[in-house]
């Protein structure tokens, strides 16, 4: 397999917001442990795009590697949100779903998944959603094999769409100020419910309703990260120590933390409201916060942490 | 078809099957014991509190230990889209329910989704795309985003990708086109009964993900299996 | 989409030995450029697919610019191009053959 030679990067100075995929994947592994599937010189480019006349990419916009994680062998993918906004078309998609049915052979300690993506790219629409349902089924069947699947969410084009599916079925998610994780994104709920239910302009009101510290807070994240490459490493070492078991149990768990959380906070029009119920004392605060701050915040939420994903 | 046609089909006997703001659960008898029946009814968007709903019912089923079918029948709209559905966790939500029909399949339990109307995007995947069987009924319309909103996005004119779309299934919206990419596997007959239909199809289901396989042999999804074939060979061989 | 390919030859072959390397993204205003160590020394070839059909003139400059500059003997360049100007393509060329002198 081909090394990587992106430029070398330190992780402690490396924006994970700005970094490109593959930047992402060679700053947060051990030096020099990268080796790539289907590299760039493989050319598994999509072969839907051409009709469409949009220019490829060598990797169709994400990276599947395997490498070494403070020595522990771990499979790894990265989506370059840059690239048609880092959406699932066919060969992509394939290409995540190979990495999580390589990961019940190879038995790595965990396999690690770098959203950055808009969700289903629309001129392979129905490959992308389809491969976004054999992800999820193949993410169910590492993590019932006893491998963790972490999720790691810091990029510019967010987690949205089937990608936030996706996200919800790992073990436990690490994001940043800047990871957005949501269903629909604002644009699509503004095309089609009006700005009077979702401005899309309003960028406070977007990183309030999908951003990480709101997600951080309710318990849809389990890190909390500042924007670097070396937090993001700590964050999914720690979180490889602590992922959930895939039972009923766990599920059970889920569907009673998801039911308290609606009963609680169904009727809350602003994540503000819902921050004041759970004892944030100053809710307008936080959007500010650094990470230090917010930290020491999320340490006195009773329901941020959790087993129940 | 209609789901009280459908659930006629299925259940000749009588069934327990109700229907609540769309939210379609109960049980009937087959094949011997009792399937379990959630789903989507009526083109309705599936939010967070649905989608709880009908996790609830999947988990119930789970724990009755009986590794009884559970049929998942949907004709949905897409994911409900509103602020107050993502403000409380919608992905979490749709994933929960996806997860819960997947460890009802590791845990024994057949699952089939039908699928007779419309269904996209979250809601498709939730529910239908997360059974290990997806069968249709002829009529049935799933799709991500139909081909107005698709030019819209792409900046193509319509008459364009209506054209593009008789020659390439990956794209446009519609039955066919989805069971040409794998994703549904087989299209029921409605003028036979379906209950000797679905139990021929929960006595044939094979172990793996076939969607990818079907997408190649089918012509939708040209590429994919072999790509993912690759990864995994790549991976063992390093 | 247009494709263009511009073959040259070179005074010597570009220093260093790694076999390939890529820079840069497929985006609006960005291109991807993959370098291969692949042919003989005093040989480059540099195959472009560009969404923005004719500039081949102006592609055709800007190659002879870095082939000139960078020497790059033995290497295969791909680029996927987004839509990227001139000057960030003469750039991430450069970028493109730093990486394969490393």
């Amino acid at each position: 397999m081909a090394v990587d030679r992106a430029a070398s990067t330190d992780p402690d100075a490396l924006s994970w917001y700005e970094a490109t995929a593959r930047q992402r994947v060679v700053a947060l592994a051990d030096p020099g442990s990268v080796r790539e599937f289907l590299p760039p010189t493989e050319r598994r480019m999509s072969p839907h795009l051409p009709l469409f006349d949009l220019p490829r990419a060598f990797d169709d916009g994400i990276v599947v590697a395997r490498a070494t994680l403070d020595g522990d062998p771990v499979l790894i993918a990265a989506q370059e949100g840059r690239f048609m906004g880092g959406a699932f078309g066919e060969v992509h998609g394939a290409k995540l779903v190979g990495l999580l049915r390589a990961a019940l052979d190879l038995k790595p300690r965990a396999v690690l998944i770098l959203f950055d993506t808009g969700g289903v790219r629309l001129q392979e629409a129905n490959a992308g959603e389809t491969a976004i349902a054999e992800t999820m089924r193949a993410i169910i069947e590492v993590r019932a094999a006893g491998i963790p699947v972490i999720g790691l969410i810091g990029g510019r084009a967010g987690c949205y769409g089937g990608g936030g599916l996706i996200a919800g079925t790992c073990s436990r998610l690490a994001v940043s100020e800047g990871g957005r994780i949501s269903v629909s994104g604002p644009e699509v709920i503004e095309t089609n419910k009006g700005a009077e239910e979702f401005d899309s302009r309003d960028r406070a009101l977007v990183w309030r309703t999908m951003g990480g510290k709101h997600r951080r807070l309710t318990g849809g994240a389990d890190a909390f990260c500042a924007d670097t490459v070396a937090a993001f490493r700590r964050a999914a070492l720690d979180l490889i120590g602590r992922a959930p078991a895939f039972d009923l149990a766990t599920l059970e768990a889920e569907q009673a933390r998801l039911q308290d959380r609606i009963a609680r906070f169904g009727d809350c029009r602003d994540a503000t409201e819902i921050w004041s119920r759970l004892g944030v004392n100053d809710p307008e605060a936080v959007p500010a916060m650094d990470t230090d701050a917010f930290d020491q915040i999320v340490t006195r939420i009773r329901e941020a942490d959790h087993d129940a994903r | 078809m209609t789901l009280a046609e459908i659930l006629g089909s299925l259940f000749p006997d009588g069934h327990s099957v109700t229907v609540e703001d769309g939210l379609v659960r109960g049980t009937g008898p087959f094949a011997g014991g009792q399937a379990t029946v959630v789903g989507i009814d009526g083109d309705t968007p599936l939010g967070v509190d649905g989608a709880l709903t009908l996790s609830r019912a999947v988990l119930d089923a789970v724990r009755a230990g009986d590794k009884a079918p559970i049929l998942v029948a949907v004709d949905s709209d897409s994911q409900r889209m509103s602020r107050r559905d993502e403000l409380l966790g919608l992905n979490e939500c749709l994933a929960h329910l996806a997860k819960a029909l997947l460890l009802a399949d590791l845990s024994g339990h057949p699952t089939v989704g039908l699928i007779y109307g419309h269904s996209a995007a979250g809601a498709f995947i939730a529910t239908a795309l997360a059974t290990r069987v997806l069968a249709a009924l002829p009529g049935a319309n799933p799709s991500v985003m139909d081909l107005p909103s698709v030019a819209r996005v792409t900046k193509l004119p319509l008459d364009r990708l209506e054209e593009m779309a008789k020659s390439t299934p990956v794209f446009a919206p519609g039955l066919d086109n989805m069971v040409a990419t794998g994703a549904v596997h087989v299209v029921l007959d409605p003028d036979r009964p379906l209950d000797g239909q679905i139990r021929d199809l929960v006595a044939g289901i094979q172990p793996g993900d076939l969607r990818d396989r079907l997408g190649a042999e089918r012509g939708g999804r040209p590429v994919a299996r072999d790509v993912a074939r690759a990864v995994v060979d790549q991976a063992r061989l390093d | 989409m247009e494709s263009l390919t511009f073959r040259h030859s070179t005074k010597r072959p570009l220093p260093g030995a790694v076999p390939s390397a890529i820079t840069g993204v497929v985006a609006s205003g960005n291109l991807e450029i993959l370098l291969e160590r692949v042919l003989p020394p005093d040989a480059c070839e540099i195959a472009i697919a560009t969404p923005i059909a004719g500039y081949g003139d102006v592609w055709e400059a800007v190659v002879a610019d870095f082939v000139a500059r960078a020497q790059p003997g033995g290497i295969r360049i791909s680029i996927n191009d987004g839509g990227a100007r001139p000057d960030t393509v003469f750039l991430r060329l450069l970028q493109g053959a730093r990486l394969m002198e490393a």
